[in-house]
């Protein structure tokens, strides 16, 4: 924290601008990716290394930037839904969830408790998805292969769920404006339930292949250390900082979305490196369990949908028998519905962090702005002070114990 | 709450939002964070109002864990010459946010350690978010549209 601006100098040096021999004899750039496998996407780290100690780390980014915030100020706020589940692909439902519910927040309209538990439920399994793809291909990394062939055969049995509920398997789009896209689906409950009871001990499984393989132990503890202050000052949020000893997250301290009819607790570890991220993780996915089986359990009936006729597509039965709903089907679709002027910020728990979309309306059908401020952007800025002084062999532990997704970070 | 920044202070949608000078945004930072214990920058950015001008709004989303509170600063920068002072020196943070704000508004941080672009190409021509880009950038686009 109190490190001097030079030390935390994130330049990317140029190949030609390298210090010349005198300075620094022994130094070496390496270029690590932007195709190296572990970096789960099109990430570029140019590390300069003293023998096999990594001196200085330096991120580039933005070779998946598609400009969606500059896209979903052309279409109207039921179309940008759309967008924002290819911000994160691999938890889109809670990009989703935090879109619709910063709209909701600037109509002020009211969600039904269906709707609200639907979607708790949906991000939860959305959730267990996305620690499952990390677990996987983070092991994958360090040298554990099997695991990863566990965890993505429950990770397909999330994705028929989500098919059966949206018709998508990723890009599921199945929280809109106003509540959930369709009704759950017939047999749904046993299709979550036969899921969910036997979920728990898949995860007593991947926990026994792992803490009971020695290397795992040796790779993993004691590696990735960045201190609390460090990573507060940097902008660190979720599973990073609770890794550390910090229980903050967005369900426990802002609740939305009825998350606080739910109960669970707020998974946390003390050792601040990537075993303990690890165990976070872990117990974030027994949690997000207990919170599915609560939801199944009390799913509460009625409509799964706001009685907003502006916002909310009519039912396709009325649209085709009545005049009324058939006009407003007609306005949502041209033209879309006008959002009152202002400014809103919401934040959610997204399986990486505090993700928070900040919406400013001119009042018009299209968002005048929208940002978004994702958890993987913020989290790799730390990734410099995390990898500073330690050794290569162990970047690809502490790079994958981030868990980023650079869609997320480049939007 | 009070500071000589602080040039309006507004509530909407149970959100708390500081209107600042943006000469003494520095100072209204530090005092943020350390008396007020606004600990973390949540997020920063900017909005367009073109044709409008003073043109551009920074926004800085402030986050207090102790006071489980949030708070919106937002600055005024005009587009003529679009420049304000870095916020690096409180929250290191803000390094890449706003590098993002330079790359796609074209907003200058003064006193910023490394003010180049972040998720454009180096050599790009134009800040893409500006309400005067075109969708489609410059290179793509029809002259009907």
């Amino acid at each position: 924290m109190n490190k001097s601006l030079e030390d935390n100098f994130s330049t990317i040096p140029a190949l030609e601008e390298l210090p010349s021999s005198p300075s620094a004899p022994r130094r070496m750039t390496l270029n690590m990716g932007p195709q190296h496998p572990s970096t789960h996407g099109v990430l570029r780290i140019v590390l300069e290394l003293e023998g096999e100690t990594i001196r200085s780390a330096a991120p580039d980014i933005g070779f998946l930037h598609t400009g969606i915030e500059k896209q979903c100020e052309a279409l109207t706020y039921a179309k940008a839904l759309t967008l924002t589940d290819r911000v994160d692909y691999l938890s889109n439902l809670a990009n989703n969830l935090v879109y619709c519910l910063t709209v909701e927040k600037l109509l002020q309209i009211e969600i039904p408790e269906r709707a609200q538990w639907l979607r708790v439920m949906m991000t939860e399994l959305s959730r267990l998805n996305s620690h499952l793809v990390w677990l996987g291909t983070h092991a994958l990394d360090i040298g554990a292969m099997s695991i990863f062939f566990y965890c993505f055969r429950e990770r397909e049995e999330i994705l028929r769920i989500l098919e059966m509920f949206s018709g998508q398997r990723m890009m599921t789009s199945y929280i809109r404006i106003g509540g959930v896209a369709l009704e759950a689906p017939r047999g749904w409950e046993k299709a979550v339930g036969k899921f969910i009871r036997g979920f728990p001990s898949k995860v007593d499984e991947y926990e026994n292949l792992l803490d009971s393989n020695p290397i795992w132990g040796i790779r993993t503890k004691g590696v990735g250390y960045i201190s609390l202050e460090d990573m507060l000052d940097l902008g660190v949020t979720g599973p990073m900082l609770r890794g550390a000893g910090l229980a903050l997250d967005c369900r426990k301290t802002e609740p939305y979305s009825s998350y606080e009819k739910f109960n669970f607790n707020v998974a946390t570890q003390t050792g601040n490196d990537v075993y303990s991220r690890y165990r976070v993780r872990l117990q974030e996915m027994r949690e997000s369990a207990k919170i599915i089986t609560q939801a199944l359990e009390g799913m509460p009936s009625g409509p799964y949908q706001a009685d907003a006729p502006h916002v909310v597509l009519p039912d396709r039965e009325k649209m085709k028998t009545q005049m009324e709903a058939l006009i407003y089907h007609f306005k949502i679709v041209t033209e879309g519905f006008r959002v009152p002027a202002g400014e809103v910020y919401q934040c959610i728990e997204s399986p990486r962090g505090e993700i928070g979309y900040y919406i400013v309306s001119d009042g018009t059908s299209k968002p005048y702005r929208v940002y978004m401020r994702t958890p993987s952007f913020a989290n790799l800025m730390a990734l410099p002070v995390m990898l500073k002084d330690t050794l290569i062999a162990d970047s690809i532990a502490s790079l994958g114990s981030m868990d980023f997704v650079l869609g997320d970070t480049d939007r | 709450m009070s500071h000589p920044a602080i040039l309006e202070t507004k509530e909407a949608f149970g959100e708390i939002t500081h209107i600042a000078d943006p000469a003494q945004i520095v100072d209204l930072c530090r005092y943020f964070k350390d008396q007020e214990k606004f600990i973390r920058l949540s997020g920063l950015t900017a909005v367009d109002w073109y044709p409008m001008e003073p043109r551009f709004e920074v926004v800085y989303h402030l986050h207090s864990i102790e006071r489980n509170a949030r708070i919106r600063i937002k600055c005024k920068v005009h587009g003529e010459k679009p420049e304000i002072d870095s916020v690096y020196s409180v929250w290191r943070s803000a390094d890449w946010h706003e590098r993002e704000v330079f790359d796609l508004f074209g907003i200058k941080f003064r006193n910023h350690p490394n003010m180049v672009r972040i998720l454009m190409p180096i050599d790009w021509d134009g800040h893409p978010l500006r309400k005067d880009y075109p969708v489609h950038g410059y290179k793509y686009s029809y002259p009907n549209e």
